[in-house]
């Protein structure tokens, strides 16, 4: 029978990007036992970033979405179970308990269980035409909302929030609704906000900053305003909520495996958890960043990077393939990154939002490219990019090898980025 | 239904029938084909989806944009002026039926 029996079973709970990825990097490295990809979601695994874009705005339906063909996992052998929820872990038996009974079990477990909708707890928040952007369903429900004209407020200045009202500008009247005092603020730098606040509301958007909501206010049952803080009420017949994610630790939690569940679950640079056997890869993970502290990303091209370690380690391989040089150095994490696409505005972010003690333009804000570069006691800490890829590319490699860059060589545009990134090194 | 032909630097190729619609860049992430990454979805905004078009199949693809231009000389693997493209901008059944590309060694 060889080496390929039940008990080199991998079990990767999660069928989003990054389960998806690390059952697919098993077998590019060279792992012959049997795997199972267990998703919750009745449909075959999807890209989620689409989901508040090309997909709201009826560029793409749903099966322009799909991660992988379906010949995909029968050609590689990789069990895909979808409308499967795993409802407890059993760590000292190694083997996971199935929705409906049965267990299944495991030389290795990959938890990729993402991230959930924070809730908007304010009264109302039940009312029919309240609506997240997270799975496909969500999409389509809100999608179907979005056939006719509506009064659409959204709650949340983030990524999310501020991508579908680009989309829905173009029909709907629309409301962005934020409590901090500016969009994006977490990740941006106020240059970046005020820019993205300014092409909204050239859209037609009205996007309210330092405003809370106080409750969602019905009748029969379904929305039809929102009351601010100010006590201002905003019509309304939708209302989505966008105001960030949790990590989806329950499982974890409840099995007293991994310490520390509150923000994330916690492992190793290579996904290890505090568990034998047991990986967390992708949104419901902390990993280690490249300074060395936890971090938890909620980014396609971290859960990516991730799945690759956690496979390379289960698979017994050093390095990845396609990384850096061909090979990706698995002790040093790549550089994390982040996109939001809203309308014209395409924004990268290269490094962590972290604090900083300088910031300089590139660029021409007015012009609508641009790019923001982040020092933090004289060294470059975090680069955001308006229309200007060609900037974030150059910043990623600047970042990942630590190339020393000044604030007056970074916002001087005949200063050529590209060269110090691959010069300099 | 349109085709694709990746060939790979080790001899090896991989076909992959593409639906209309579908880019070079998704055809080979849904299909599985190595070494071609598409980070950043087919906005031409990570140049991981590089290719190099055999010459044979140039004739008739659309013009390089001006975001795709830059992102080209981002590119892992050099670019060649001819043959470099970003996989996420060439449709089956728009800008091809058929067409042939070398897939670099490397992306990032």
């Amino acid at each position: 029978m060889g080496t390929a029996t039940q008990g080199s079973r991998v079990v990767v709970v999660g069928a989003g990007q990054a389960g998806v990825e690390t059952a697919a990097c098993l077998r590019d490295y060279g792992y012959v036992g049997p795997i199972t990809l267990l998703g919750e979601e009745p449909t075959a695994p999807y890209q989620r970033p689409p989901l508040s874009k090309d997909f709201l705005s009826r560029r793409v339906d749903a099966d322009g979405l799909e991660l992988r063909s379906a010949d995909f996992y029968a050609d590689r052998g990789i069990e895909l179970a979808t409308g499967r929820r795993v409802d407890a872990i059993l760590p000292a038996e190694r083997r996971v308990l199935l929705d409906g009974g049965g267990g299944l079990g495991y030389r290795h477990l990959v938890l990729a269980t993402g991230a959930r909708n924070r809730p908007l707890t304010v009264p109302g928040a039940d009312l029919d035409g309240v609506c997240y952007l997270r799975t496909l369903a969500e999409a389509v429900a809100l999608r179907e909302w979005l056939t006719r004209p509506r009064e659409l407020v959204v709650v949340g200045g983030g990524f999310i929030g501020l991508e579908l009202a680009a989309v829905a500008a173009a029909g709907h009247r629309v409301t962005v609704v934020e409590a901090a005092p500016r969009c994006m603020a977490r990740v941006v730098t106020p240059v970046v906000s005020d820019h993205a606040e300014a092409a909204h509301r050239r859209r037609g958007v009205e996007v309210l900053t330092g405003t809370g909501v106080r409750r969602i206010l019905g009748t029969a049952g379904r929305v039809r305003g929102v009351e601010l803080a100010g006590g201002r009420t905003v019509p309304a017949d939708v209302v989505v909520v966008g105001i960030g994610a949790v990590a989806a630790t329950g499982l974890a939690a409840e099995a007293g495996l991994v310490e520390g569940c509150a923000k994330g679950i916690i492992t190793d640079e290579h996904g290890r958890t505090s568990a034998p056997g047991v990986f967390a890869v992708g949104d419901c993970a902390a990993q280690p960043g490249p300074g060395g502290a936890l971090i938890r990303l909620e980014s396609v091209p971290g859960a990516i990077g991730q799945a690759k370690r956690a496979a390379a380690a289960i698979a017994g391989v050093r390095g990845t393939p396609y990384g850096e040089h061909g090979m990706e150095d698995e002790r040093a994490p790549a550089v994390p990154w982040f996109w939001s696409h809203q309308g014209e505005l395409r924004l990268q972010i290269a490094g962590l939002p972290e604090a900083y003690d300088r910031a300089v333009v590139r660029g021409d804000p007015a012009a609508g490219r641009f790019s923001v570069f982040r020092f933090s006691a004289g060294e470059l800490a975090a680069v955001e990019s308006v229309n200007r890829p060609v900037d974030h590319m150059a910043a990623r490699k600047l970042l990942a090898r630590s190339i020393p860059i000044t604030p007056e060589e970074a916002a001087e545009l005949t200063f050529d980025l590209k060269s110090a990134a691959t010069a300099r090194a | 239904m349109p085709k694709i032909i990746y060939n790979h630097a080790d001899g090896t190729h991989d076909v992959v029938d593409a639906p209309a619609g579908t880019s070079v860049m998704r055809a080979a992430v849904t299909g599985g084909v190595a070494g071609i990454v598409g980070e950043c979805g087919g906005q031409a905004m990570c140049a991981t989806c590089h290719v190099y078009v055999r010459p044979e199949r140039l004739a008739g693809l659309p013009a390089v944009s001006e975001d795709e231009d830059e992102m080209l000389d981002c590119a892992a693997a050099g670019r060649d002026s001819e043959r470099s493209r970003l996989g996420c901008q060439l449709f089956a059944g728009e800008a091809f039926d058929e067409i042939e590309v070398d897939v670099p060694e490397s992306q990032s």
